[in-house]
């Protein structure tokens, strides 16, 4: 195994780790905000002392995720310096958003939630507890926007003289900063987040009831959970939808393997699993027409036409026109006489859009592992309606007041817990592995984007952060078993 | 706008964050105190939770200072983090287990236990200092590496900036210039931690406590950066002319402070800050000394960082290929993106000002023993 394969499995096991922390701030935020802000509402130290729950809960998960944060940010540098020099001007921009408008705002209003109840009024503890969910996710906006251009590299120029690709304009800018795969990836990632959040507090309010302890403490929660939980289902499943439209449109390998669609053709069917299959339904979802021509992985290899006439190049193809840009930009960097290099300049920017297939071996290269990606689509999919249906019935248990019937609910709700935290995996599996092998989607393959290390180097970093965090999950699920096992009177201790 | 003064502004803002980032470390020299045998456990929480209440600062200080290089000046991103990658490494490992050690180590379900999270935060205390220091070390000495763009077209080895050597950066340690500022700085931040906890703590034992450790500081801190300095000014520099070409030059760093008297004045305004800070702290009754102690620092690394950047000076420069060494020139993002980003940064202000409102309101009320014996919400 080379450098190549532990830089990447370094990467994906510090950000699969990462989102292991990321979606319960996200939702647990929401969640402690409405619960304080009902706190100052009606004036009952009822929903302070909810409120300081969960907030207690949030710090214990909060600090992992900086610790993986800062790792993900960093390993850019370390692991993957040709990328970092490539898309560094790309990124400029946003990365300088994200620290100046969400970092500060998070770190510091952190401090005064945690620490400040009896420090600052209560409008300031109240506004600094809404404040650090709102830098969380003003944080994430800023960080999909750069994961969204990698997927779908809009407003960039390809410049030889400094090679790299860069920003040129404010419509460049603007293009960037709306990049439809980056807000649907934003509000995918954003209301995933309140799903896993929501049925977090879902599931620990149902294990008070199942054990009789703090029941109105727990059916006040949950009905306050089962809500910001169901908002965020609806939100992800729309979402969703537009995420599988643009991977037709911009990643239609991605969807291919999504899909284990090796043929593909117009009013495509939707696997539900193999052999199970919904006629037209894939064409619908990637199309949002019956009839549209959806591409497989055979199709897009080979080269095909689609609905619009457009005739899209076979991977051999674009191979050989990469390959012609590469050696394009090798003359055009060496070469000293005028008219080579302004024909080095042209032929560069005749082929430059398929620069990065010049870097692939093989055709068979640009094929994710189909059979990793196919499966985890369905889980996600699977996994995630089931919790919106125990959301959905757990809103209905606590209006009608059934949940002391309904002792099958709050197990399922429990079960949901760990089952939301592998939804939220599956779903990045499905984005990043379905890339494979782009860090950034046509222009770099993961080949090109490392750094000048030895396999042995990132080997070892790779098992030292391993074992620190899989020590530091450890810990915190025991403090966080602990801190439910002893209830809300643990905020005094 | 033009390019030459946006990246002038960005190396600029990369100055002010890292004298920031020095001043915030006063978290890391504080905890070192967790390691002060005359303290009892209650006084040791104090401390834990006066630098407990700042830490978040300092690590996104850290994390913002990497990100505008990123941002900035991608060319040293890229090659310094992935060249020099097991001082980067080492660094992230301390302050991984910083992040993690506040929220856990009073927590008995740990699995390391009180002692092995305090010896994580003394650990961090003393290696981010001396890490960070060596590092900007290195920014006088230079590098191991080489920088080929072309490199990208090469299939058979794309990888533009390489490293010299399989060390990837421990080599720094044996470059004793630059350890000597790494020391330094463990020193100053040691200072700067004693005199913080003597601001934001009610104690008259600690008081005393660090008050000692000021003094105790002061001579190895001053042999440090005053070994450095000397070695700095009278050695050779890496010059950078009009078009582009590197060359060394002796006196370099000397002629930039002379030839930039602003930066020269921003120095010695910053060091008898820092002086003045000291003093406060070792001899006098004040608990004050923090303040022109931190501006000092702040001050005394902007100029630092002027002189590496500046006055046509390679500030990341290739001992291995003096042409790879990197200038704000020839490092940087396009003109349009530092411009973008120039927009952003008038924020800048507005950040720093909510940062003192709430440092303000949070630390009105000094941390007591009363106070961490009877709060539910502490570390």
């Amino acid at each position: 195994m080379d450098v190549i394969f532990w830089s990447r499995i370094q990467f994906a096991m510090t950000a699969a780790y990462h989102w292991l922390f990321v979606p319960l701030t996200l939702g647990l935020a929401l969640v402690m905000a409405i619960m304080e802000t009902l706190y100052l509402i009606k004036k009952d130290d009822f929903w302070k002392k909810t409120a300081q729950f969960w907030m207690k809960l949030f710090a214990i998960n909060f600090a992992v995720g900086i610790a993986t944060g800062i790792i993900l940010e960093f390993e850019f540098g370390t692991n993957w310096s040709n990328y970092s020099w490539f898309v560094g001007d790309m990124f400029g921009a946003p990365l300088a958003i994200e620290g100046i408008l969400a970092f500060f705002m998070e770190a510091t209003f952190f401090a005064v939630m945690f620490f400040g109840w009896d420090k600052v009024g209560k409008r300031f503890h109240l506004v600094s507890t809404w404040l650090t969910g709102i830098g969380a996710t003003i944080s994430a906006y800023w960080i999909l926007v750069a994961n969204g251009w990698m997927q779908n590299p809009v407003g960039t120029t390809f410049n030889p003289e400094t090679v790299r690709s860069e920003m040129a304009s404010a419509s460049a800018f603007w293009e960037v900063i709306t990049n439809p795969v980056a807000v649907s990836k934003f509000f995918h990632a954003i209301t995933s987040g309140w799903v896993t959040g929501g049925i977090f507090v879902v599931g620990v309010s149902a294990w008070y009831l199942l054990r009789n302890r703090h029941s109105e403490f727990a059916k006040k929660s949950m009905l306050i959970g089962a809500i910001v939980g169901l908002v965020g289902s609806g939100a992800v499943m729309l979402s969703g939808d537009s995420s599988g439209v643009h991977a037709a449109e911009f990643q239609p390998m991605k969807l291919a393997a999504a899909e284990g669609l090796q043929d593909g053709g117009n009013g495509a069917a939707f696997t539900i699993v193999p052999g199970i299959k919904v006629p037209k339904m894939l064409s619908i979802l990637a199309t949002h027409n019956p009839d549209g021509f959806v591409p497989g992985i055979n199709d897009i290899l080979n080269g095909y036409t689609d609905d619009e006439g457009n005739v899209v190049p076979s991977v051999a193809e674009k191979m050989a026109m990469g390959r012609e840009a590469l050696v394009a930009l090798s003359i055009y960097r060496t070469t000293d006489d005028p008219s080579e290099k302004a024909e080095a300049r042209y032929a560069l920017e005749e082929n430059v859009q398929y620069m990065g297939y010049g870097h692939l071996e093989k055709a068979e290269d640009v094929v994710p592992p189909v059979g990793v990606v196919f499966w985890s689509f369905r889980l996600m999919i699977g996994l995630g309606m089931l919790i919106a249906l125990v959301l959905l019935l757990a809103l209905i248990a606590v209006w009608k007041d059934k949940l002391g019937a309904w002792k099958w609910l709050l197990w399922a709700a429990v079960i949901c817990i760990p089952l939301a935290y592998i939804t939220g995996q599956c779903g990045w599996i499905v984005a990043e592995v379905g890339r494979q092998p782009w860090t950034i989607q046509g222009l770099l393959p993961v080949n090109v984007a490392i750094s000048s290390l030895s396999a042995g180097a990132v080997k070892t970093t790779f098992f030292i952060f391993l074992a620190i965090f899989t020590l530091f999950l450890a810990i915190e699920i025991r403090i966080m078993v602990s801190a439910i096992k002893k209830g809300p009177e643990t905020i005094k201790e | 706008m033009s390019y030459i003064f946006l990246q002038n502004y960005w190396w600029f803002l990369i100055a002010l964050l890292g004298g920031l980032l020095v001043f915030l470390m006063f978290v890391q020299g504080a905890n070192l105190q967790l390691g002060n045998r005359t303290f009892s456990d209650l006084q040791k929480r104090m401390v834990l939770n006066s630098t407990g209440r700042k830490w978040e600062l300092t690590f996104t200080t850290l994390v913002t200072f990497g990100g505008a290089f990123f941002a900035s000046f991608p060319l040293f991103y890229s090659t310094s983090f992935g060249g020099a990658y097991w001082v980067w490494v080492l660094l992230l490992l301390s302050f991984v287990f910083q992040a993690v050690a506040y929220e856990f180590q009073n927590k008995k379900e740990n699995l390391i236990g009180v002692k092995g999270f305090r010896t994580a935060l003394m650990v961090n205390g003393f290696l981010a200092p001396f890490l960070v220091g060596t590092a900007v070390g290195t920014f006088f000495t230079g590098s191991d590496f080489t920088v080929n763009k072309v490199a990208i077209a090469d299939p058979a080895s794309p990888v533009i900036s390489t490293w010299g050597n399989s060390w990837h950066g421990l080599e720094a340690l044996g470059q004793f210039h630059a350890v000597l500022l790494g020391c330094a700085l463990v020193f100053l931040t040691c200072i700067l931690g004693a005199l913080y906890i003597l601001n934001n703590i009610d104690d008259t034992q600690i008081h005393s406590q660090v008050r000692r450790t000021v003094k105790l500081c002061i001579v190895p801190f001053l042999a440090f950066f005053l070994c450095w300095l000397v070695i700095l000014l009278v050695g050779v520099g890496y010059a950078v002319d009009e078009a582009g070409v590197v060359s060394l030059e002796k006196y370099k760093y000397l002629h930039n402070f002379l030839q930039m008297p602003a930066v020269l004045i921003l120095f010695l305004v910053g060091v008898v800050l820092v002086l003045w800070g000291i003093f406060q702290g070792a001899f006098t009754q004040s608990r004050g000394g923090i303040w022109p102690a931190g501006i000092g620092t702040v001050l005394v690394v902007m100029a630092v960082f002027f002189i590496a950047g500046y006055n046509g000076t390679a500030y990341y420069p290739s001992c291995t290929d003096l042409q790879s060494s990197l200038t704000i020139r020839n490092s940087s993002s396009s003109q349009f993106t530092l411009q973008v980003m120039f927009w952003v940064s008038l924020l800048i202000p507005f950040v720093l000002a909510y940062i003192v409102y709430a440092w303000h309101q949070m630390d009105k009320k000094k941390i007591t023993p009363d106070e961490i014996s009877g709060t539910p919400h502490k570390y």
